[in-house]
């Protein structure tokens, strides 16, 4: 089969050029959070995920010591563990491959090899959205940093809003069905009490603290809070829930 | 400890997490309150950092023009907009509310 006719392929470019153009905003937000141009390309290049990234800078905007940051963006990003274990039977790596394989570990490359049946194109998906989203989103993280050292005040340009907006854009894919925003607002609540009583940056680890003893003693869904920033199948997606509702209007 | 050294050793470990899910036997990860809680911190982390940045000043808490970026940005969430769309009516409503003499 021609590369340009795998379904997987495809959806690997137009989530890679989704994603990395998101970059843009880490970069710019990650210089106006205090970090330099070179710490900002080193999380991007070293670090490569997405959400951990923007804890790390969050964590630091928000006056948090480097161990806090640390500590915010290690816990955020456990779930790539989850999603190495499910490629790892998926696409079974050999050699070298699977340390390539680990690094582009993320959202967007597990949703898009998982979201295929057929094993081949599991395989050009993950690869093609791993490398793609890599490539783009470092690209745009450089643009991103260099246009944020440009603009002066940060706060005159919003970018503190722009960051507030970038966190509830992250977690609002996950917040399907009621458990996990009850999650959410339990743990919004907790951040809140503990701002007042703990060093900046702690009432992040306080409120990780929380959904992690939630998660341990509660049932639910297994796969809860594990969806992508932005969906590589929302096309899909979306024809299967109008389908159901016609169907259930029709019943 | 300079920053530089917590952002490399954040690095260390983010790739640890990723390497372990394909080096540990899989049954060992296979607990599925593993995959809980890594999905519901997932879920408490990101809410948690949404509202340090909008209403956290250091450690007391101020409400200023980041309220106003948080509803504008889950008004662009409810149109389906995309993630970038989505940052700059963020910032374009914090920005906005500055102008008119706002936090």
């Amino acid at each position: 089969m021609k590369l340009s006719q795998s379904p997987a392929f495809r959806v690997g470019l137009s989530i890679s050029i989704a994603t990395g153009l998101y970059g843009v905003s880490f970069g710019a937000l990650s210089v106006a959070s205090g970090l330099d141009f070179w710490q900002t390309m080193a999380l991007s290049l070293l670090l490569f995920s997405g959400g951990s990234q923007f804890a790390f800078i969050g964590v630091i905007a928000g006056g948090g010591s480097g161990l806090a940051a640390m500590g915010a963006a290690t816990l955020l990003g456990m779930r790539n563990g989850i999603y190495g274990m499910q490629l790892n039977a998926l696409l079974q790596p050999r050699g070298w491959r699977r340390f390539a394989a680990a690094h582009v570990t993320i959202d967007e490359s597990t949703a898009t090899s998982t979201g295929q049946t057929d094993p081949a194109e599991q395989q050009r998906g993950f690869w093609t959205a791993g490398i793609g989203v890599f490539v783009l989103w470092n690209a745009f993280t450089a643009v991103g940093a260099l246009a944020g050292a440009a603009l002066g005040d940060p706060k005159q340009w919003g970018l503190d809003g722009a960051a507030v907006a970038a966190f509830l854009g992250l977690l609002w894919p996950r917040l399907k069905g009621r458990e996990p925003v009850a999650i959410a607002v339990v743990c919004a609540l907790a951040t809140v009490l503990a701002v007042p009583l703990v060093p900046s940056g702690v009432p992040i680890l306080v409120a990780a603290l929380v959904a992690a003893v939630i998660g341990w003693f509660s049932h639910g869904r297994r796969d809860e809070g594990l969806e992508p920033d932005v969906d590589p199948y929302a096309a899909e997606h979306d024809a299967g829930r109008r389908a159901a509702r016609t169907a259930e209007e029709a019943g | 400890m300079t920053l530089w050294w917590w952002l490399l050793l954040s690095c260390v470990l983010a790739y640890a997490w990723k390497l372990v899910g394909y080096l540990v036997p899989a049954s060992l990860l296979r607990n599925p309150r593993t995959s809980r809680v890594a999905g519901t911190m997932t879920i408490g982390l990101l809410a948690s950092l949404t509202v340090v940045n909008a209403v956290a000043s250091g450690q007391s808490l101020a409400l200023d023009a980041r309220l106003g970026a948080l509803a504008a940005a889950a008004v662009a969430l409810l149109f389906r907009a995309p993630f970038l769309v989505v940052v700059l009516a963020g910032a374009g409503a914090a920005a906005g509310l500055r102008l008119l003499g706002w936090g």
